[in-house]
Parts: structure tokens; C-alpha cells; sequence
């Protein structure tokens, strides 16, 4: 169900409309830089990963990398947009200490990736469609450090050059839960595709956030940009943050001035960017340095057609094949690991109860542990191997778990763990109604009390026949036997 | 061999072969040459030890009988390409104190061949201008002089911005030199010189390790003493660069042979619009000459049509500062070459640059900005890069007719140094030569003549895209028929 | 004395003079960075009008439907393959920084 409503923010004076726009830029997944054969790679020490490119000596010239043009058309693929053949870098043209060729090589008038749009799950269960107006490379730019000396700034251009993707939304959002829904669905569609790691914490991906404020059918108010957001509670924050600012200026009887801001996650709060409150001019015009970048058609649909399963098709496949609820299939269609584990978790076995002992058991464990999936001492054959045996009746459920428990521990097959620790659960007739014989003679008095009409002792019986197995008798073959046997 | 410094780089190359002189002896020459004519300026750098030592092994080299094309011929290198270990300033001051840790390519290809290295060479500043005027280093004089009329005794321009490799060419204190050519700045002063001066295809020559001016005009070629030099030393220049993604990967035809090739049956279109009101009659009359030159050796001349070219100028002076304005924006005292303190970052880049940079590329960053900016950028910059279009388009329909256009390079000959011009009456210097960098076609400057007052004048070939046999064909007959053989009052010996 | 050069243009040159207003020159030396003397500012903007109303000489073609060029050269943008090849070499990066330390790039305080 597609929503149309726009969630409302209560002022003093009454409602508003809140209009979030969100560029995000996510690294590609890349060896070298976008122009320069100097590598991508996060976390080396300062200037090391730099070209003479990079650093914009004199007379050195950008190279584009065609894996990082892979990587966007198959983003701009994975995203259903349709493909420039023909795109154009251009260059935008500002000072800044961490820019060193004094412009950024972009894509302003011809992007390589067009129109689209997204469908977005809520927590309510309806869904929403967030346009997205185009997606193109850039460089990004190099690292400044203000804090490491009273008055100077430290420069460190290892970031500078690498490729990034910018994908930029239209102004569709009314909330920082849409806006947090958006963001995490472009993750789980890059990560999915493999184009970029989707690490935000590294500022693989990150976004700025267009906010401004509007009473219900006015138009559009003025917008304040947060730059760098790089974690989806961040942007939520950011966006409530200013949302109450703007608010609280109009309701006053202020104006909004608009503005470059920045995040302080300590606070939580927004404040202005000094060093942006210039006037933008940025003087785009075609990089000279490069041609055109034309794209051949054959080569855009060898790469639509190695597109791995996306989340919404992942999704569907999940609640069709498997039967699982809606809720735990967009918990598993949201990382494709997940996924892998699940599907080679479920394979040949109860779908459902794979999908309840991966979605609490395992997930809660890992997460106590301070783990991820990937370094699970659990293996999902494991857990697939753990469930086939509840269900085949080797042991219960309630077994399972101390079963579980011992797996976690050492990474132990679970059939090893049955068979050592005895957990084997007992189906033999014979020896089961050995035991209740013992217990009916034990409990006369019970006995007589549930024959003479207290049906409700039953379960009393149950309890001290497992009891006397330890557990390991079939719960089932107890409650059959005891019935005939009461009952007789 | 008493006169070393008289041969060619062909015949200096086959001189070491015969082991007639050593590249040691040869470069000795040339490094003497250079301090008695140190007077014009033209040097900026010498780099004698480098020299030396490249000879050294350049000997070694030819006694092995491993010499390369260029093996031992002494090389002089215009300060805007990056060279490995030596300072490179653009002869700017912004840049001064830059030491490249990286050579262009186009030098590389120069030393690999086995050319030796003397010295950097006076220019304008980033190449911007055609009087050698604008260098931090100060003016370059040319080592002709007049020897007759109002211009005797006064001392003139070599012209720009390759001024100091042509007036090293003229006053023999180096035997090849590679300049760059963004609008005119090899073809003019090699006029203004008497050289021969080449400005290939646009993607002949690889950019990278070239101080860049405006990139979508900027080539490196050759400046030398005749045209079979040239065929030489443009054949060690060129070549497919993968660090330059405007880079051709195309073969050079074989130049060497086209020298001796002739025009016979080929069509030479001569273009009315470079027929200027007022043109100087001298220039009016070596045309004329050029056009009988090229019919006596068998080619027709045809009139034709370029009807664009008088917009070729204002729109370079559009797209060259508007690309320069950006190409310089590196310069800004973070990484390299001088810094001026500031009390915020802003502050240091607008000292620094204010400081660096002078008048002329101050100027043309300025026009760059302005044109590029919010609001101007559709009425001059698209209006300018559509005005390219029709001027390309002009001269792909005129070489559907004719093989070569013949005009004069330049509309006079040197003027002095110091004459005060208005911005746009020294832009006009390069009515001739700038439309070729538009197209992005070929051109040549070949020496045919003196004027009255006894200084240099060079006739041009323009070819189409990757056609430079057909410049050095038309060229070699030229130089024959002008029989060029002076040698500037300026010239060591 | 007239050049020869500036006698030929004479007549060709439809000069409409262009005015600049006076915010121009400081306003486009801001965005590029370049500290102009404040008596150096009246000379420039009237060069810059002179150079400007040169060139609107092209504003005589009628170039609506004409693609401006995008490159003279025929070919498409080259792709490189996405292997390393260079780096790791701090020293060379930062040899002839005007101010660095620990491998940085130093520059004045920079207030976010």
C-alpha cells in the first residue's frame, strides 16, 4: 500500500510539512581512485595513498578508471534508471585547502545515470515512492584536520579523487523515518550489487540533508543543507534537530536563511559552516582534461545482465518460496549475507522455524557477543542441521536450545553435541511406559483424583514423566501413552 | 669540426656518426654558446652538469653504435614542461622554487632518443602572451635586429610565448627546441625568428608533465633550424600517452620521407578571410610569392572560403582564459611553489595569488571567472564553443577541396620590446595562427623571407587532423624555394 | 603611433562599449582568489569591459542550433583498468609543500 498522506509536525501554531531532499554519496567499491591509479583504500597513513594527480601537480592529468563507470551503471541498472550513453565530466570550480586542482571533476549537465524512483517500506506497513532525480561520479575530496594544532589546519589527501557516486533524491520525503528508510534501502540495493561496502562509520556512504518547512499546501519554505551525515541515526537526528529549528525560527516570526550546516552528533544539534557561508558560484564547464564519456549499449547490457537478485525481488522470493512472514523476510532480504545464510540454512528444511531460530536465537546471540554474521561460530548448515532435528523428532525444542547454547560456544556439530551430552530424545515406547508406570505408582492418589474427573492433573503427569527422562523423552510419545494408560 | 655551432640537428646527427665530433664537444659548444649570448635572456635554468653528463653518455651510447634518433644533439627546454630534478616555474613566480619529482612525457621521449639537456627557457607567463613580455624572468630579446628603417637599433621581441626557445633557436645556444602552442605560441616566434616552428594535431603530443594553459588548445611541437629538423625531432615528440586521456593513438606518417616527397599535384586552398583591410603589403607580397613557390613545384593554389575566421579570436579569447582560469587554480600555495602568510586560508590564496601571479594572468583568470560565471556562462562560453563548431566545420568542408591552406603566420614581423598595446591589439598578433587550435588541426611556420627591414617573416601551412606529411612536404618546397639562409646578428659563433 | 596591427582592426571593430559595474572586479577576484590592489581596480574593469565588448563581436552569428564542440578530437574517453599503480610515496607528494609536518599539508586554521 502506497502512501499519499504526508505525516504532519505540530507546531505552537499549528501544522507543518517537513520536505527532506537527500544527496548521498557512496564510495565505489574500487582498487584505485576514480582518475588516478593511487589506491582507494581506507586507513593508510597520511598522503600515502596519493597520485601527482591527486595532488594536482602541475601539468598531471585525470584517467578515468572503467570499473568505477561499471559500477555506477550497474548501480544506476540495480536502481531500474535508465543509462546515459553519453555523459559528460565537468568541472565545479571552488578554493578549498582540501581540493587541490580548485575544482572537483563532476557530472553536473549530463550525468551517466538518470530518472527513478523507489519504493521505501514504513513501520506502519504502507510503503512510499521517493523519486530519485539522477546519479553521477565525482571525486571526492581530500581530508582536513582542524584539531591537531591551535592554528593550523592538517591536510591529507589520501580520500582525494577517490570515486564516489552521488545519487541524488528529489524533494519527496515528509519525515526523518523516510528519510532513514531511504537511506537504508540505497545500502541495501549498493551492498547488494556490490558497488560500494556501504560502510558509513568509514564514509563509504553518507548523505546531506535538504530540510525546510512548510505550512500544508504553501509553498516550498527555504532549505538548510547538513553535509556529511554518515550514519543513518545521525540523519534522522539532524533532521528532527532542524526541523524543530526551523519551526521554532517561522513560529517566531523569523526567516530562514539559506545555509551550508553541520552536524554535531554529541549534541545532536545543527549549526552553521563557517567556511560555506560564501556565495556559490561553482563555474561548471566540460573538463577539458576529458572527452565525452560514451558508454557502448552491448557492454550496459552484458552488465544488466549479471545483476545480482535485489532486495524487493529477494524480498518476494522470500515470502513466496519460504512462506515467511513480511517481517522476517525484509529482516533477511536486508543484507545479502543474511540472505546466504538463511537460504543455505533453510535448504531441505522447516523454512519457518530456520527463519524463527535465525531471526531470535542466532541474531540475539551474535549480537550479546558482539559479533557478525560473517564470524558466527555457528555455521548455517549448522543451525539448518540443529532445526531438521526438532523437527525429526531427535530432540525437542527446549533441548534445542542447551543444544544451541553448547554450539555457540565451541562451533560444534550439533549431532555431536546430541550425542555426547545424551540429549537424544527418548521415543521408545517401552522405556516410556516404563517410566510411567513408575510415576503411576509413585502418584496413586493422582491417580485416583484424575480418574475420578480432575482432568486438569494430566499435565501434572506429563511433567513428572519428562522429568524422569530428563528431558529426553518425546513429548508426544508421553502424552499418547499416558492418555491410554490413565485412561484404561 | 671548427663550426660546430652552424649544422643542423640532421647534420650534427650524422656528423657524430662519422664521429666528425663528440656529443661531448657538440654540447660544450652549445653551453659556451648560451654564456656569450646570455645577454637576450633567453635562459632561465642552465643546467650544464646535466648536459655534461647526457653527452657523456650519449658518447658512450655511439661508440656502442647504439645512438638514438636525437643521440648527443643539445636540447633547450621551454620552462613550461615539468622536468625531472630541475626547477620548473612557468616563469611565473608563483611557481618558483618548484622542483618536479616526475618529466613531461614529451621530454622523456626527447631523452630517450638521446637528446642533452641544457637548460630551461624564457617564456610568457603560463604561456600567456606574444612578446615574451609577461615572465617574471623579464623579456627575452630577439637576436635579430633591423637593419634598416624606424625599428634599427632598437631591440625587439622574439615573440611569444615560446620566446625563449626561439631566440635560443635564432642565436644558436641550443640546436632543438620543444615549445608549446596554445594560439600561436610556437609559429609566431619562430617567424619572429626565423625558425621553423610546428604545432601538431591537437592529441599528437602527450600533455602530461606540460604546465597546463588552456587544455583544449595547448600542443607541444617542435622549433627548429630547417624543416628536416623538424620532420626529426616532431617524430621523437609524438606519440600515444595513456596518462593524457586526449592523447591520439594514431600512427605519425613517416616525415622523414615526406621531406623529399614534393607537392606535385596537390591543391592548396588560399583563404580569403585571412585577406585583412590594411594588411601590411610586405606580408600581402611573401603570400603571393608562397602561392608561385608552391605552384612552380607542381601543386595548384585555389581560393576558398573559411567564412568563420574572423570570429576565431574573440571566441579564443573566451575559452583560453575561461579554461585557464580553472587549469591555475592549483596554484595556490599548499602544495607547491610560493605562499604568501595569511591570517585564514582565504586570505593566504588571495596573497599568494595576488602575489604570484602577474598582470597578464591575472587578467586572463579574471576574464576566465567572469565568463564562466553565474549567468554569463551560456552568453560566452557555450556562445564561444559553438563559434569552434562552425570554425572546425569550415575547415573540415575547405579540405574536402584542397590538401593544404597556405597563409602568412603572422600580420608583421617583431616589434619592439616594450611597445605599449592595449589587451586586444597584442591578442591580434595571433589572427593567423589561433583558428588552427580551434579545429585542433595542424600547422607550420616556415622562414620565407625578410621584410624591408631585415627581419624574419614566416609563411604558414595549415593540414588537415593527423596530416603533418603534408605540412612538412609543403614546407620542405617553401624553404627551398625561399633559400633562407640568414643567420641573426644576435647568433653566437 | 597606431601599430599596424591596431590600424587593421580600426574599422573592423564595432566597438558598443560594455560597462561593468563597479563590483565586478572584487566580486570575481573573491571567486578566484586574487588579491587586487584597490587602485588597480578601475584599470581592470575598464580592460575587462573593452576585451568583453570585443568579443561580442560572435553575438552577429546566429549559433541556436549549433552543438558547441566538446572536444576537437574525434575519439572516445579512454578507461583505464582499476589496478594500482602508484603511491605510497608521501615524500615525493609533499617535496615541495611550502609548509608540512608528520606528512601533512599544513595551511592556516581553517573554522568549519
Amino acid at each position: 500500500m502506497t502512501k499519499n498522506v504526508s505525516p504532519l509536525v505540530e507546531g505552537r501554531t499549528g501544522p507543518w510539512e517537513v520536505i527532506i531532499g537527500l544527496e548521498v554519496h557512496a564510495q565505489v567499491s574500487s582498487e584505485a581512485k576514480l582518475f588516478s591509479g593511487a589506491s582507494a583504500a581506507f586507513g593508510a597513513g597520511p598522503n600515502e595513498h596519493v597520485s601527482l594527480v591527486d595532488a594536482a601537480m602541475p601539468g598531471m592529468l585525470p584517467v578515468i578508471n572503467r570499473f568505477c563507470v561499471e559500477q555506477a551503471v550497474r548501480t544506476g541498472l540495480g536502481l531500474n534508471a535508465q543509462i546515459n550513453l553519453v555523459s559528460v565530466f565537468d568541472r565545479k570550480n571552488y578554493f578549498y585547502a582540501d581540493l587541490p586542482q580548485g575544482y572537483q571533476i563532476s557530472q553536473f549537465k549530463q550525468p551517466c545515470v538518470g530518472e527513478v524512483s523507489i519504493t521505501i517500506p514504513l513501520s506502519d506497513g504502507t510503503s512510499r515512492d521517493i523519486g530519485i532525480e539522477r546519479l553521477h561520479l565525482e571525486q571526492d575530496a581530500g581530508k582536513s584536520m582542524h584539531d591537531q594544532h591551535p592554528s593550523k589546519s592538517f591536510i591529507d589527501l589520501n580520500r582525494s579523487g577517490v570515486a564516489l557516486m552521488e545519487i541524488v533524491s528529489k524533494p519527496d520525503m515528509r519525515s526523518a523515518e523516510e528519510a532513514a528508510a531511504y537511506v537504508s534501502k540505497l545500502r541495501a540495493i549498493v551492498r547488494f550489487l556490490g558497488t560500494c561496502d556501504g560502510n558509513m562509520e568509514q564514509g563509504s556512504l553518507r548523505a546531506d540533508c535538504n530540510v525546510s518547512v512548510r505550512r500544508p499546501g504553501e509553498p516550498l519554505g527555504t532549505r538548510t543543507e547538513t553535509k556529511n551525515l554518515n550514519s543513518i541515526r545521525f540523519i534522522a537526528q539532524a533532521i528532527n534537530s532542524e526541523v524543530a529549528r526551523q519551526i521554532e525560527i517561522l513560529e517566531d516570526g523569523g526567516t530562514i536563511v539559506q545555509e551550508t550546516r553541520l552536524f554535531d552528533n554529541t549534541t545532536g544539534q545543527t549549526r552553521t559552516m563557517r567556511s560555506k557561508e560564501d556565495a556559490h558560484d561553482y563555474r561548471y564547464f566540460p573538463d577539458p582534461d576529458l572527452l565525452p564519456l560514451k558508454l557502448d549499449a552491448a557492454w550496459v547490457d552484458h552488465i544488466r545482465d549479471t545483476l545480482p537478485e535485489l532486495p524487493d525481488a529477494l524480498r518476494a522470493r522470500l515470502l513466496d518460496q519460504y512462506g515467511l512472514s513480511p517481517y522476517d523476510a525484509s529482516l533477511i532480504s536486508e543484507d545479502r549475507a543474511v540472505a546466504a545464510y538463511y537460504e543455505t540454512a533453510a535448504a531441505g528444511q522447516d523454512a519457518k522455524i530456520v527463519a524463527n531460530w535465525m531471526t531470535v536465537e542466532l541474531f540475539g546471540a551474535l549480537n550479546k557477543m558482539g559479533l557478525d554474521l560473517a564470524d558466527s561460530p555457528v555455521k548455517p548448515d549448522q543451525l539448518g542441521k540443529l532445526v531438521g532435528r526438532i523437527t525429526d523428532g531427535t530432540i525437542s525444542g527446549r533441548i534445542a536450545k542447551d543444544v544451541f547454547a553448547l554450539m555457540l560456544e565451541n562451533g560444534a556439530d550439533p549431532d555431536q553435541v546430541i550425542d555426547e551430552k545424551g540429549f537424544k530424545q527418548v521415543s521408545d515406547t517401552g522405556a516410556i511406559e516404563a517410566m510411567i508406570d513408575a510415576v503411576m505408582a509413585e502418584n496413586a492418589d493422582k491417580v485416583a483424583e484424575y480418574r475420578g474427573g480432575k482432568d486438569k492433573l494430566f499435565g501434572f503427569f506429563v511433567g513428572q514423566v519428562m522429568k524422569a527422562s530428563q528431558g529426553q523423552a518425546n513429548p508426544g510419545v508421553v502424552n499418547d501413552l499416558l492418555k491410554q494408560k490413565l485412561d484404561g | 669540426m671548427s663550426d660546430l655551432l652552424s649544422l643542423t640537428a640532421v647534420a650534427a646527427r650524422s656528423a657524430l656518426d662519422k664521429k666528425e665530433c663528440s656529443a661531448s664537444e657538440l654540447t660544450a659548444a652549445y653551453l659556451k654558446a648560451i654564456e656569450d649570448t646570455a645577454d637576450n635572456n633567453a635562459y632561465v635554468a642552465i643546467t650544464a652538469d646535466k648536459a655534461t653528463d647526457m653527452a657523456k653518455a650519449s658518447d658512450a651510447r655511439l661508440a656502442k653504435g647504439e645512438g638514438g634518433a636525437l643521440e648527443g644533439i643539445p636540447v633547450g627546454v621551454k620552462d613550461m614542461f615539468c622536468t625531472k630534478g630541475v626547477e620548473t616555474t612557468a616563469s611565473s613566480q608563483i611557481l618558483k622554487g618548484f622542483v618536479p619529482t616526475y618529466e613531461s612525457t614529451v621530454t622523456s621521449h626527447l631523452w630517450a632518443d638521446g637528446a642533452v639537456m641544457l637548460g630551461k627557457l624564457n617564456c610568457d607567463e603560463f604561456a600567456m602572451g606574444s612578446a615574451n613580455e609577461t615572465s617574471a624572468f623579464g623579456p627575452v630579446t630577439n637576436p635579430w635586429t633591423a637593419t634598416n628603417g624606424d625599428l634599427m637599433g632598437k631591440a625587439l621581441t622574439p615573440g611569444g610565448s615560446s620566446g625563449g626557445s626561439a631566440a635560443a633557436m635564432a642565436a644558436r645556444s641550443c640546436l632543438l627546441a620543444p615549445g608549446t602552442d596554445t594560439g600561436g605560441s610556437i609559429r609566431q616566434p619562430a617567424a619572429f625568428c626565423g625558425m621553423v616552428g610546428l604545432k601538431p594535431t591537437y592529441g599528437r603530443c602527450s600533455r602530461r608533465g606540460i604546465v597546463a594553459f588552456a587544455s583544449s588548445l595547448d600542443q607541444a611541437g617542435p622549433i627548429t633550424r630547417d624543416v628536416a629538423d623538424c620532420a626529426l625531432m616532431m617524430t621523437s615528440m609524438a606519440g600515444h600517452d595513456e596518462g593524457d586521456s586526449t592523447s591520439i593513438d594514431a600512427p605519425m606518417p613517416d616525415l622523414m620521407a615526406a621531406l623529399s616527397m614534393g607537392i606535385k599535384g596537390m591543391r592548396i586552398g588560399i583563404p580569403d578571410e585571412y585577406t585583412l583591410d590594411g594588411m601590411n603589403p610586405e606580408i600581402v607580397a611573401l603570400w603571393e610569392q608562397g602561392r608561385a613557390w608552391l605552384e612552380d613545384a607542381g601543386a595548384s593554389c585555389v581560393p576558398v572560403s573559411l567564412p568563420h575566421t574572423q570570429y576565431a579570436l574573440p571566441a579564443y579569447y573566451i575559452v583560453a582564459p575561461a579554461e585557464a582560469s580553472s587549469n591555475l587554480a592549483r596554484y595556490d600555495g599548499v602544495r607547491y611553489g610560493q605562499r604568501v602568510e595569511g591570517a585564514t586560508l582565504d586570505e593566504m590564496y588571495a596573497k599568494t595569488r595576488g602575489a604570484g601571479f602577474g598582470d597578464e594572468v591575472k587578467r586572463r583568470i579574471l576574464i576566465g571567472t567572469y565568463v564562466l560565471s553565474a549567468g554569463y556562462y551560456d552568453a560566452y562560453y557555450i556562445k564561444a564553443q559553438q563559434v569552434r563548431r562552425l570554425i572546425q566545420q569550415d575547415f573540415l568542408t575547405v579540405f574536402e577541396q584542397v590538401d593544404a591552406l597556405l597563409t602568412p603566420s603572422t600580420p608583421t614581423a617583431a616589434f619592439p620590446l616594450g611597445e605599449k598595446m592595449d589587451a586586444v591589439s597584442m591578442f591580434l598578433n595571433d589572427v593567423f595562427t589561433v583558428p588552427a587550435n580551434l579545429a585542433g588541426i595542424p600547422a607550420i611556420s616556415v622562414p620565407s623571407g625578410l621584410s624591408s627591414d631585415g627581419l624574419p617573416l614566416g609563411l604558414q601551412l595549415i593540414a588537415p587532423a593527423l596530416r603533418e606529411d603534408t605540412l612538412i612536404r609543403g614546407a620542405a618546397v617553401i624553404e627551398k624555394a625561399a633559400g633562407f639562409d640568414h643567420v641573426a646578428t644576435g647568433a653566437a659563433s | 603611433m597606431l601599430l599596424p596591427l591596431q590600424q587593421l582592426f580600426v574599422t573592423r571593430l564595432v566597438i558598443r562599449l560594455m560597462t561593468i559595474d563597479k563590483n565586478t572586479i572584487p566580486r570575481i577576484a573573491r571567486l578566484a582568489r586574487l588579491e587586487i590592489a584597490l587602485e588597480r581596480q578601475s584599470a581592470l574593469s575598464e580592460e575587462l569591459a573593452s576585451i568583453l565588448s570585443w568579443v561580442e563581436q560572435l553575438n552577429a552569428l546566429d549559433t541556436a542550433e549549433v552543438e558547441p564542440l566538446a572536444s576537437v578530437t574525434g575519439h572516445d574517453l579512454p578507461l583505464r583498468e582499476d589496478k594500482v599503480t602508484t603511491g605510497n610515496d608521501p615524500d615525493a607528494v609533499l617535496s615541495n609543500a611550502p609548509e608540512k609536518t608528520s606528512n601533512f599539508f599544513v595551511v592556516p586554521k581553517v573554522v568549519e
